[in-house]
């Protein structure tokens, strides 16, 4: 099994209501080193078998056409991953 | 009086107002013809109302998953040929989706979902859906969102302004922090438009908002619907 990630951003000139109200948070927990907070979204589109640079060329057009809506979005990346990759551990 | 137009109102998985937006196109003199986000056929419909609500729960994007619902591409298509079209509130949202109005909408500014009263001032009486309101004129219709902040680039904001294609604008408050408070929109052809308020909800005395005539009398978004009714058989 193989796995693609595409990561969608906001676009940097558009206010990202979420991330600020992350970055109001995050001093209240002691987390004072960072100044700026941006949230976006990371898509996981797994397939059967390798991923071939096809697969990689249809992920890339899902992300234009779908994933991502290029008025107030960007896709930033796009690239193959092992399917058992560190994300599968998380919380384990 | 019944005047023989067809309206269609779509329901998608998670549309709220569809009932609302029916009764409003009976209210209003026309026939509510009910399309179902499955079925391509737009059943000889003259017109069509995309309903507020929140089609597959806004995942991924508001509007973006309803925009390739089968019956959306039958919708583009009689858009494009010039058949009036109506988004509202989630239907605004998946008609700038699908592309048939530009720019797109985010979360409110202050991240709060908003319900309330809104007054605004109609800007354009050329559209098929607003020819019976008159220039400048103040109106108020409920407003209910979360995301609901209209954004584009100056461009396309300069572009929507200097063609005249700013529906209606926002009055006394911003509510969501849209740029220029622009509240709707519409396309070139002034077909299609775009609002996030909803004017089906102020369509009936004893249910819409506050109005001169007392508590809940308001009825200033029927005019929507009669507008469209009046360009189709009149």
């Amino acid at each position: 099994m193989g796995r693609v990630v595409v990561n969608v951003m906001p676009k940097p000139e558009i206010l990202d209501p979420q991330g600020k109200a992350v970055n109001g948070a995050l001093p209240r927990l002691g987390f004072s080193q960072f100044v700026s907070v941006r949230q976006g979204k990371r898509f996981e589109l797994e397939v059967d078998g390798e991923v071939t640079d096809e697969i990689l060329a249809a992920a890339r057009r899902a992300g234009e056409t779908v994933l991502s809506n290029p008025v107030i979005e960007d896709v930033v990346d796009v690239y193959a991953e092992p399917a058992h990759a560190p994300s599968d551990e998380a919380g384990r | 009086m019944l005047t023989g137009a067809r309206i269609g109102v779509v329901t998608f998985p998670g549309t709220l107002d569809d009932r609302d937006a029916a009764r409003a196109v009976r209210l209003a003199g026309g026939e509510a013809v009910a399309l179902w986000h499955a079925d391509a056929d737009l059943h000889a419909v003259d017109a069509v109302v995309l309903p507020g609500g929140f089609s597959y729960g806004d995942y991924l994007r508001a509007g973006a998953i309803s925009r390739f619902a089968p019956v959306m591409g039958s919708i583009v298509d009689a858009a494009n040929g010039g058949m009036p079209v109506l988004g509202i509130c989630n239907g605004f949202q998946v008609l700038t989706e699908a592309h048939l109005l530009p720019g797109s909408m985010i979360k409110n500014d202050h991240l709060h979902f908003v319900c309330r009263e809104q007054v605004l001032s109609v800007e354009n009486v050329d559209t098929a859906w607003t020819r019976l309101y008159s220039v400048g004129e103040r109106i108020t219709v409920p407003l209910k969102n979360q995301d609901g902040q209209y954004v584009a680039d100056e461009h396309t904001l300069d572009e929507l302004e200097g063609e005249g294609r700013v529906v209606v604008r926002y009055r006394d408050w911003n509510p969501n922090g849209s740029r220029r408070d622009i509240a709707g929109i519409t396309n070139a052809a002034g077909n299609v438009v775009g609002l996030m308020p909803h004017p089906e909800h102020a369509v009936e005395v004893g249910f819409g908002p506050d109005g001169p005539r007392g508590p809940r009398t308001g009825t200033d978004g029927l005019r929507f619907f009669a507008s469209v009714i009046g360009s189709l058989v009149g």
